[in-house]
């Protein structure tokens, strides 16, 4: 269970440019929930996302994982037990290196880098089981450098990545943004089957509200830094592309736009 | 003959502390400034210590060690100080400069009078006769090639695809639950423990050590690094190791030759620099030439 308990959090704080983002935000996600986020630019979707994984801090309030306190841990511990994925298809992998090394390279999380060989012969029929089903052709392109890949396919090997060890939590921020429509779509299928098989608490930021309908078990909107939609359930079940985009265009209309 | 010789024994000395500067500059992305204090680092203490009678060898290890530590120094200043890395690194060269003072105790210290690592009783029986004035290049050559099996091993290890990876893209390693910082450092510490050893070998082949053999060594560490990976550094069976060697050994016959036409050994820095700034220009074009070929062909 993820809770965030009375969240403030400003930006450039003290000086003329003070931006509050959270006041007193709380917010309680329960295990094995998978969570959309949808909002306009600006809502704090992203930066929620953040500070549950400590890349940005808090100025008051807490985060628990599992009732600890992780509020004051560094982002690099609390990652040990949260896969991401970001929106950027070169965030999630590193360009300079193969595919078969890029997962050797995640197969090893949660263990000690040490100066054991970081490719193990055995492991690489693994490696090409988990690419086989994407049927982008990447087993037959395990010696390849991803940075010569395309966005899609690099984003695939991002979310196997962030996927291929045991975690707790998946973290998407907007990560089929920057696909073009049909990659998107083998992307989110990709997501939506690895979560089920793995039971993984999930919290998903995305501007396509389609997805948000269809995929995961709660929708939450965000708007100036609060939860304006909330629905999880049956209620979420029910909810159309029309409905949420009916309380989009409300609050786009309060805003002046 | 005697000037070919010492080209290749300068340049392969050399190619340890640019395969060090590798590990900073290509691999890390760090403009690493220390070099210019850890490579007299190495060459102040191993003259310091052969000088009171310590087996040269071992002064091999204690300069590599040495340089571990001022590595280390440069990378908490960086990571935990949060000062920008080449500042960082700049701070860490100045202050070895007085470190460097301190430990040899003087600007200039001779070692003509003592046994080093080419010039012993040892090397003396097993290199003797014809092979005599090859001694120190064959010795060289074989520090060499183990510091180069080694470098390679390493990068194919766990810890080793960390270290490439914290250059490539530092999220990557967050998200892998490492610390990145932790990564750098360690990066840094071995990059110039590779130069302090390097400038152990220096100072036991010129038998002395001097405070000012550290000036300029960023500058050819760099150029090694770039001209070996520009020129050799698409053969593929070479890898960046050789590549690197084969760069450093290149650019010291490209000074020594300028040298030779004429200028005087006073110039050294200036041909250093001058050569340096020749090969930026150049691998550039070289690399474009090279895109645009790689383009034809696919095309």
């Amino acid at each position: 269970m993820i809770e965030l308990k009375h969240i403030h959090k400003y930006y450039n704080a003290g000086s003329v440019s003070e931006m509050c983002l959270f006041d007193d935000f709380n917010l309680t996600i329960q295990d094995g929930e998978f969570v959309s986020i949808v909002g306009s630019n600006g809502s704090g979707k992203t930066s929620l996302l953040n500070i549950i994984c400590g890349s940005i801090g808090v100025d008051r309030g807490q985060i628990l994982i599992g009732g600890e306190d992780i509020t004051r841990q560094k982002d690099y511990l609390r990652h040990r037990s949260i896969g991401r994925v970001y929106q950027d298809p070169s965030k999630g992998t590193c360009g300079h290196m193969t595919i078969l090394e890029n997962m050797a390279l995640a197969d090893n999380k949660g263990k000690p880098y040490n100066l054991g060989m970081s490719v193990k012969k055995s492991r690489e029929d693994y490696y090409r089981e988990l690419l086989l089903p994407l049927g982008l052709g990447l087993e037959d392109k395990m010696r390849t450098q991803v940075g010569s890949l395309s966005g899609g396919q690099r984003q695939a090997v991002a979310l196997l990545m962030a996927t291929m060890t045991p975690i707790d939590m998946l973290i998407l921020d907007e990560h089929t943004a920057a696909l073009d429509p049909k990659t998107a779509e083998i992307i989110m299928e990709l997501t939506g089957k690895i979560v089920a098989e793995k039971h993984l608490t999930t919290m998903m930021v995305t501007h396509n509200l389609r997805y948000a309908v269809e995929y995961g078990d709660r929708l939450l909107m965000m708007h100036q830094g609060q939860a304006i939609l909330d629905k999880s359930g049956k209620e979420k079940k029910n909810l159309a592309v029309d409905d949420i985009m009916g309380v989009f265009n409300e609050i786009s209309v309060e805003c002046g736009n | 003959m005697t000037l070919v010789i010492s080209v290749f024994e300068q340049g392969m000395i050399y190619a340890i502390m640019a395969l060090g500067m590798y590990i900073t500059y290509k691999i890390l992305d760090f403009p690493d400034m220390t070099v210019d204090g850890s490579f007299p680092l190495g060459a102040s203490l191993s003259a310091v210590l052969i000088s009171q009678g310590m087996n040269p060898y071992l002064t091999l290890l204690l300069s590599f060690a040495a340089g571990l530590m001022a590595g280390t120094i440069t990378g908490l200043i960086h990571v935990k100080l949060k000062v920008r890395d080449i500042l960082a690194s700049i701070i860490m060269m100045t202050a070895l400069y007085s470190v460097n003072l301190r430990i040899a105790g003087k600007a200039n210290l001779p070692i003509y009078n003592y046994d080093n690592i080419y010039n012993n009783s040892l090397t003396n029986h097993l290199l003797g006769g014809a092979l005599s004035p090859y001694k120190n290049l064959i010795i060289i050559a074989i520090i060499v090639v183990i510091v180069k099996c080694v470098l390679d091993w390493y990068l194919k290890t766990k810890s080793g695809y960390l270290l490439k990876a914290v250059g490539d893209n530092e999220t990557l390693v967050t998200s892998m639950g490492i610390d990145k910082g932790k990564i750098k450092i360690l990066g840094l510490a071995i990059a110039n423990g590779l130069v302090s050893l390097s400038g152990s070998m220096f100072a036991q082949q010129q038998r002395f050590f001097d405070a000012s053999m550290g000036v300029g060594t960023a500058v050819i560490g760099l150029a090694s690094v770039i001209i070996g990976t520009a020129l050799f550094g698409q053969i593929s069976v070479f890898g960046f190791s050789i590549s690197v060697i084969l760069g450093s050994i290149l650019y010291k016959g490209c000074v020594a030759a300028a040298i030779r036409i004429g200028l005087q050994s006073t110039d050294l820095k200036l041909v250093t620099a001058v050569l340096f700034l020749l090969i930026l220009v150049l691998s550039s074009r070289i690399e474009k030439y090279q895109g645009r070929k790689r383009r034809k062909e696919r095309a």
